[in-house]
């Protein structure tokens, strides 16, 4: 059996101009519907006129390795498959909700088919030996699809001499999307 | 850090409520996890993108006969397996349900004029009866093309050879020919398309009023970003904090208006403290004297009150440009129609280059030749007269002159319009004329795949495929490696409508020109490519052809020759002394804003390419409409409400159709107000883009006219609010 691996995300917040071309790549991949998105662009601009700062932000499901959705799915339709992400089984999946509630990163929608539904790492893609629609698709390169579990280095290699922060680990979520400033 | 994902759903929620939800399948038919996107494509298709010029490899992918996905060319210099988002979502294009799906005839029963349903032959007919009428009343003179887009080169051979030589493009005086004229007066060249510009290996880079990454040309943007990776230093001149201006180490908000001022500046500085390449500037460029004399009192003091940038950080930039030299770039941008100095603005940006002796250097500016597929020849007819402008360097009849010409019938009329891919309602700027113009003519045909503004005053439309059904010429470019790529059908044209080498087809029949297009487009594609040892069945395969990478820096002692009269850069150029225009650029100043109305000005978003995608309800779920920037503080004083919806009113009083969306920010001067140029579309048939946003067009009453070579420069309107209907 092939090692188990350990996906995660390294995104280059440096490179990324907001432009959403992973938005667009990954509703489109994933047939989401229209109204809705598993990924999505946050800009912030901090400061006042003519100190201002920028910080462009693809966001998505973390993958978290301790997650709470997992933890609060009543049916078990949320799952970690072993490869490092979280999934869901849609039909196991009620529509509940439990898991929306207990996200802290405002990850998931309700699909109008039912279903608890959210960024899998195109785990599809990644089966068949491919990296994420947005991760192919992005312009500026900002996204980076690692397995922590390989020596290939590449995760060092991106994170090395910079700044690298996530999202409300207080939360004791263990989250897998790595941010470099 | 409070993140939230607001901005994407606060967006597509605002956009649901106001478009029909498709009916659900059932979740229960769903048989499992990701079965959906498990079921693979049945092919998968290379061609090249049309939702911006740029022209990236893309392949289409197939599922039960439908266009689900498209991802970029892994091979394709212009994509590199990657893309922007409009052309991601280029197949919102191919399904518009607004599309123009049958020839259209106005016809005017009982005194009301409205559409009906035409089949080609007949529009066809009609359009050669009427052409025939018109050349036997005014000469082929009378006629005149408007295009933008690669698919109207069909249609130019055929007029070409039936005696028409009248061609505009707004592409040119509304958008980049004052940087071609540039770039010609000083290089003898332009800065091509897409630009010969080596950001990715800059080690300094100013850009001054480009927005990088908003404008989002696809493998501009990927350059871009590595240069930022590799630390390159950036300063961004902009009124706006654009997305390039947060990458930078120097945002410096200038005043509107007064580029040229700073420029000039940067121009005194280098000369003064002797910071410019001196064994470049000796060996390859004539007027440095003269130069320094011409630029003599841009000191940075002065230009500190013109142009509201602090002196020391005027020199700083330039010292910081005279240290990095040949790996220094001043972008020249792309549209910079703005004030009508234009061209003077532009040749500023050529000059300050040329000091640094960038050309053909890591970084700098750099020269790229095409693959160079041999051409087909057609013949061509004489005409008895063509439009020239009276521009003494135009190089091409700006738009706006054939506007002019149309309403005056002076030196001749001009009577009949052929307008291919083009809403010159929103693109021209002075709308009145325009439609006063439309007036004055006997015959007007629009080519399009959407019910564009223009189109509702056409006698007759033409419903184009979309790039996504159709073949076109070969494109045969340079992009660091020179290649040739092919457009083909993805799926057969949907409706009635065909293709536009097919429509030039039988045009050409009708004309009386039954043997012009002698091959069908398949046998004309393939002969081309036999030229180059290759094949139309290879190319449609591999979607493309590449060259080794062609060498694209100088080597050292290399002897440069530039097609300019002196066969040198012209830091001073004599020709537009010659012609009683400035042989070294000089600054005037602009308009001011009258008090209580705020500078216009607009500019790109990166998942529109202005009106052409803003009825994509792919990309208009990403951005349904345009929002006015407008400063916080500024705001408040004028008591605008942030979301709130208002009228814009110019000073000549002319005011937007519809309301726009109010977005109170720190990112713009206190002075100005932006918009994305593109929304605000009232044509009826234009289901999701009609009414959202506000157009630019309504306001741009002003033109300030390029003297050199008529650009229209349209950044001198100023507007207020009303929330008045
Ligand atoms: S595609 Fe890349 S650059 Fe564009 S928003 Fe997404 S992460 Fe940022
Ligand atoms: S981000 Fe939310 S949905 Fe994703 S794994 Fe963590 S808790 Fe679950
Ligand atoms: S830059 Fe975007 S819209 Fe333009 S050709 Fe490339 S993919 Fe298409």
């Amino acid at each position: 059996m092939a090692r188990e691996r350990k996906y995660a995300m390294i995104i280059d917040t440096k490179r990324c101009v907001g432009c959403s071309a992973c938005v667009y790549a990954c509703k489109s991949e994933n047939d989401v519907p229209e109204g809705y998105c598993r990924d999505w662009i946050v800009q912030r601009v901090e400061g006042t006129f003519p100190n201002l700062k920028m910080l462009n932000r693809s966001e998505r499901c973390q993958h978290c390795e301790e997650a709470p959705c997992v933890t609060n799915c009543p049916t078990g339709a949320s799952y970690y498959p072993g490869d490092g992400t979280v999934q869901i089984e849609r039909n196991l999946c009620t529509g509940c909700k439990a898991c929306i509630a207990a996200c802290p990163y405002d990850a998931r929608y309700i699909h109008p088919d039912g279903y608890a539904d959210k960024c899998s790492f195109c785990q599809h893609r990644l089966k068949d030996g491919l990296k994420p629609a947005c991760v192919t698709v992005c312009p500026t390169k900002t996204l980076h699809l690692v397995d922590l579990n390989s020596n290939d280095g590449e995760a060092e290699r991106l994170m090395e001499g910079r700044t690298v922060t996530q999202d409300k680990v207080h939360a004791g979520t263990k989250p897998k999307l790595y941010w470099l400033a | 850090m409070s993140l939230k994902r607001r901005k994407f759903i606060k967006v597509s929620s605002a956009f649901l409520a106001s478009s029909v939800v498709a009916g659900s399948a059932g979740w229960q038919l769903i048989p499992g996890t990701e079965a959906l996107a498990h079921h693979p494509a049945e092919k998968v298709v290379p061609t090249f993108c049309e939702l911006c010029f740029w022209r990236c490899g893309v392949d289409a992918h197939v599922r039960d006969g439908k266009v689900y996905k498209i991802t970029g060319q892994e091979n394709h210099p212009l994509s590199n397996g990657r893309l922007c988002p409009r052309g991601t979502g280029g197949h919102g294009l191919l399904y518009d349900p607004d599309r123009l799906k049958h020839p259209l005839i106005r016809e005017t029963i009982d005194g009301e004029q409205r559409f009906r349903k035409a089949s080609w032959e007949e529009a066809l007919t009609l359009i050669a009866d009427k052409y025939a009428e018109i050349t036997e009343k005014y000469g082929t003179e009378s006629t005149v093309m408007f295009s933008h887009g690669f698919g109207a080169s069909f249609f130019k051979k055929l007029f070409k050879a039936y005696g028409i030589h009248n061609f505009t493009h707004p592409s040119y005086a509304q958008c980049r020919g004052p940087r071609l004229e540039a770039f010609k007066l000083t290089y003898g060249h332009g800065v091509g398309s897409p630009e010969g510009l080596d950001v990715k290996n800059s080690k300094y880079l100013v850009l001054i009023g480009t927005h990088l990454g908003e404008n989002m040309h696809n493998t501009a943007v990927q350059d871009f970003a590595d240069a930022v990776s590799a630390g390159c230093r950036i300063t961004v001149v902009d009124p706006r904090f654009s997305v390039a201006a947060g990458k930078a180490e120097r945002w410096l908000p200038i005043k509107a208006g007064t580029d040229l001022a700073l420029l000039r500046a940067w121009i005194n500085v280098i000369l003064k403290e002797e910071l410019y390449d001196k064994k470049f500037v000796t060996e390859n460029t004539i007027g440095l004297e003269e130069l320094r004399e011409g630029v003599v009192e841009a000191t940075p003091e002065r230009t500190a009150a013109y142009t509201g940038i602090a002196a020391e950080d005027i020199v700083a930039v330039a010292r910081d440009l005279g240290r990095y030299k040949n790996n220094a770039l001043v972008h020249p941008g792309r549209h910079v129609t703005w004030y009508g100095d234009d061209t003077q603005r532009s040749r500023a940006i050529a000059i300050l280059n040329a000091l640094l002796g960038n050309y053909q250097m890591p970084g700098g500016l750099i020269t790229q030749k095409k693959y160079g597929v041999p051409g087909v020849k057609y013949p061509v007819k004489k005409a008895e007269r063509k439009l020239h402008s009276k521009f003494p360097l135009a190089h091409s009849v700006p738009s706006n002159e054939v506007v002019e010409q149309t309403i005056s019938g002076d030196p001749w009329p001009i009577k009949n319009w052929f307008v291919y891919g083009t809403n010159l309602i929103h693109s021209l700027g002075e709308q009145s004329k325009t439609l006063e113009a439309i007036q004055n003519l006997d015959f007007m045909v629009a080519v399009d795949v959407l019910p564009m503004e223009i189109t509702g005053y056409a006698d007759v439309i033409l419903p184009e495929s979309t790039y996504l059904e159709r073949y076109d010429d070969l494109d045969d470019r340079t992009y660091r490696v020179p290649y040739v790529g092919i457009r083909q059908p993805v799926v057969p044209p949907m409706y009635d409508s065909k293709p536009g080498h097919e429509i030039a087809k039988m045009l050409a029949e009708k004309m009386g020109l039954p043997n012009l297009f002698p091959d069908d487009i398949e046998t004309y594609l393939d002969k081309r490519l036999q030229k180059i040892g290759s094949s139309l069945e290879e190319l449609k395969v591999k979607g493309l052809l590449k060259k080794p990478e062609s060498e694209i820096y100088r080597r050292p002692g290399k002897h440069l020759k530039f097609k300019t009269p002196s066969g040198k850069i012209e830091l001073v150029s004599n020709k537009l002394r010659d012609l009683g225009f400035d042989a070294v650029p000089q600054f005037t100043q602009h308009p001011e804003n009258p008090p209580g109305y705020f500078r216009l000005l607009f500019g790109r978003a990166p998942m529109h390419t202005f009106g052409r995608t803003s009825n994509n309800r792919f990309l208009g779920e990403l951005m349904p409409e345009n929002e006015l920037w407008v400063n916080e503080i500024s705001g408040r004083d004028m008591k605008l409400k942030h979301g709130e919806y208002v009228y814009l009113v110019n000073q000549d009083g002319a005011k937007s159709k519809t309301p726009i969306k109010i977005r109170l920010t720190q990112r713009i001067r206190p002075d100005a107000v932006y918009m994305v140029h593109g929304f605000g579309h009232t044509h009826p048939w234009l289901k999701q883009a009609g009414g959202r946003g506000a157009s630019d067009a309504d306001l741009v009453t002003h033109q300030s006219i390029d003297p050199i070579m008529g650009g229209t420069g349209m950044n001198n309107n100023f507007v207020t609010f009303t929330r008045k209907a």
